[in-house]
């Protein structure tokens, strides 16, 4: 196949997959299942774009996921309590009422504005601090995984505002629509696939761009872009919140459709494991990304129901196999192949420099 | 008065384990740029290691001795087999190493899981820890002012080795310039295996002071494992006195903060604190000249 046609093809493919097969090959409990992996998958089309393209190993993910599935969450519950209500669990804790930094999210416009807004605000503010002051490498990933676990951390110990250590769960409607209904949860599928679809044109659209170029030479050679005349802190800070603004989204779509956020969901633990489908797949490529965190949450949940401590085993050698012995990931396989086939040409400079 | 004396002496203990946590890494990944997740699981194994030491000697007096070259020797085998087998291959890839030894942390507690229970265990801190010390009128518990003194004596001992013995000497020419450390007859892989040695071995010793804390469970190491690459970020690369100053401040700072909030909000503010001050002082309180890492 012509390489110009390769994506749009793949886009087609993923469409009719998404859209025709899958709601009529799979039950409503694998829809709900699938819908979930593709939640993953959209964190890691950004992890993609960051850790990638950008060569920024994030391990604060789950931060911006949280995020947005936490205020997807309090709005859900603060809907179902209904107007001036409080939610149940609040009230079994404590008298007080809805904490004031709750209120705002009874709002459905607010709510939507924050999921979009906060996570990328708050990637923006850590990633001028941090690039700005020319803190990259190990000292950026050592910095994000801090951030996770400050942010689980005072997720547990805030029982009254956010459900401890057990989180947020027991929703019954979804702006306005009943989360039992098979029909709407279809719409939620549908709505998951359409994201994600989105995500990656939009991803698609600047590694094609100048901003992708200058995004791969800050992290091959970060020194020359600036020699250049460009600010590679902008460059880079640019990428990290596209790859929190879309990991804030994939959290607000998980909380209906899986029903439930806690501190397990967001933490440095889930923070890591959402880089390994990413790892596995092919951290440098558009769609490698997605097929691995798919393929990964889905052999989590099929070995997790046969083995319960078979997965961390198996994620655990996976994550040493494939870093230490592809790190290009399966699609290096790819590389190697058409390189071989082509001859002793150039090979497109598979391997990012992580510094 | 009373409350700053008990807060300070919180932060120093505090910082003393975050020492012990640290020291390590300073070393294996200060020195050597690996970035080893699985580090925290050395501490936990250290922490095991006491346990089935004294379930085997029986008694709580002899044991915190005993197991401490023990668990110093565990931590160091574990570190050897993990530089041997994947580090080896991936010098030139820090953020890779961070990766792939996160897949060994995954393993090793799964493992202690498997072998040792879910529900946490407990090491009896021997009779001759048991109780306060009284001193200038106010009164310190033993455990945590012996964790204070191994820290300082593991800091001393790791400085002095450094900086006397042939060993020392031979680490530092290998950090320092590793063609000419090899030019010069030093076999740079057998110095780097030694230096792992030595580091993991730091974490197993960390891991029996843990349990003077309180019950130990297989996911002891993951709750050290941040604050003691933040001490590391924090004091400087390659510089072990930073990582010193580092862990007491940061000690100090959370039990003080602590004391006006909550816990959890100590954690996110002294977070809070170190990004602060990386914006200051991006290479952290001691700067290395000699090389860039990461």
């Amino acid at each position: 196949m012509n390489r110009r046609w390769a994506v749009p093809a793949a886009f087609a493919v993923a469409a009719v997959l998404l859209f025709a097969v899958a709601p009529l090959a799979l039950s409503p409990f694998r829809l709900d299942q699938l819908g979930r992996y593709l939640c993953f998958a959209i964190v890691a089309v950004g992890i993609g774009l960051a850790w990638g393209r950008g060569g920024m190993l994030t391990l604060g993910q789950g931060v911006f996921f949280g995020m947005g599935a936490y205020l997807m969450a309090m709005h859900l519950k603060l809907a179902d309590a209904g107007p001036g209500g409080t939610p149940d669990f609040m009230a079994l804790i404590s008298s007080d009422g809805v904490p004031w930094w709750w209120e705002p999210f009874r709002s459905e416009v607010v709510t939507l504005l924050a999921i979009l807004l906060l996570p990328a605000a708050v990637a923006a503010v850590l990633g001028l601090a941090t690039f700005r002051r020319r803190v990259r490498g190990a000292y950026f990933a050592i910095l994000s995984q801090a951030l996770a676990a400050a942010f689980a951390i005072l997720l547990i110990g805030n029982p009254t505002g956010t459900g401890g250590s057990t989180g947020l769960s027991g929703f019954r409607g979804f702006f306005g629509f009943a989360l039992s209904d098979p029909a709407n949860r279809l719409v939620l599928f549908f709505t998951a696939a359409g994201v994600l679809l989105l995500v990656l044109a939009l991803v698609r659209q600047l590694m094609v761009s100048r901003f992708g170029e200058l995004l791969v030479a800050c992290r091959d050679a970060e020194e020359r872009v600036r020699f250049l005349g460009y600010d590679p802190a902008n460059v880079k800070t640019v990428a990290f919140v596209v790859a929190a603004f879309m990991a804030g989204i994939a959290g607000a779509l998980f909380v209906p459709i899986v029903g439930i956020v806690s501190p397990n969901d967001v933490g440095i633990v889930p923070s890591i494991g959402m880089l390994i489908g990413v790892a596995i797949g092919g951290r440098t490529t558009l769609f490698g990304p997605v097929l691995g965190a798919i393929a990964v949450a889905w052999a989590g949940s099929a070995l997790s129901e046969q083995f319960p401590s078979g997965w961390t085993y198996a994620q655990g050698l996976l994550f040493m196999l494939v870093i230490a012995f592809l790190p290009g990931g399966l699609a290096s396989l790819a590389w190697r192949r058409r390189a071989r086939a082509a001859g002793p040409a150039p090979v497109p400079a598979p391997l990012p420099a992580t510094q | 008065m009373d409350v700053l004396v008990t807060q300070i002496f919180n932060g120093l203990s505090g910082g003393s384990i975050l020492l012990l946590a640290a020291l390590g890494l300073a070393l294996t990944f200060g020195q050597m740029g690996v970035i080893n997740m699985a580090h925290g699981e050395f501490i936990m194994a250290g922490a095991y290691t006491a346990y089935v030491t004294q379930n085997v000697l029986g008694s709580a007096g002899l044991s915190l001795v005993v197991s401490l070259p023990i668990a110093f020797a565990v931590g160091g085998v574990l570190g050897v087999v993990l530089e041997a087998t994947l580090l080896r291959r991936m010098y030139h890839r820090p953020l890779d190493t961070l990766l792939v030894t996160w897949g060994v942390s995954l393993v090793l507690q799964q493992l202690a899981r498997d072998v040792f229970g879910t529900a946490g265990v407990d090491v009896p801190a021997p009779g001759w820890l048991s109780g306060p010390v009284e001193l200038l009128g106010f009164s310190f518990p033993r455990t945590r002012l012996f964790i204070l003194l191994l820290a300082v004596a593991a800091f001393v001992a790791l400085a002095a080795a450094l900086r006397y013995t042939a060993l020392g000497r031979r680490i530092r020419a290998t950090v320092q310039n590793r063609p000419l450390a090899e030019t010069s007859g030093i076999s740079t892989r057998a110095t780097d295996r030694l230096t792992f040695f030595i580091g993991s071995g730091l974490a197993g010793v960390a891991g029996v002071a843990l349990t003077l804390m309180g019950s130990i469970s297989p996911n002891l190491g993951t709750s050290y494992i941040v604050d003691a690459f933040l001490v590391v970020v924090v004091g400087g690369i390659g510089q072990i006195r930073g990582a010193v100053i580092a862990a007491f401040l940061l000690g100090v700072a959370q039990s003080w903060i602590e004391y006006s909030t909550t816990a959890s909000i100590a954690k996110v503010l002294v977070f809070a604190l170190i990004v602060a001050f990386l914006q200051v002082r991006p290479q952290g309180i001691f700067t290395v000249r000699t090389r860039s890492l990461a």
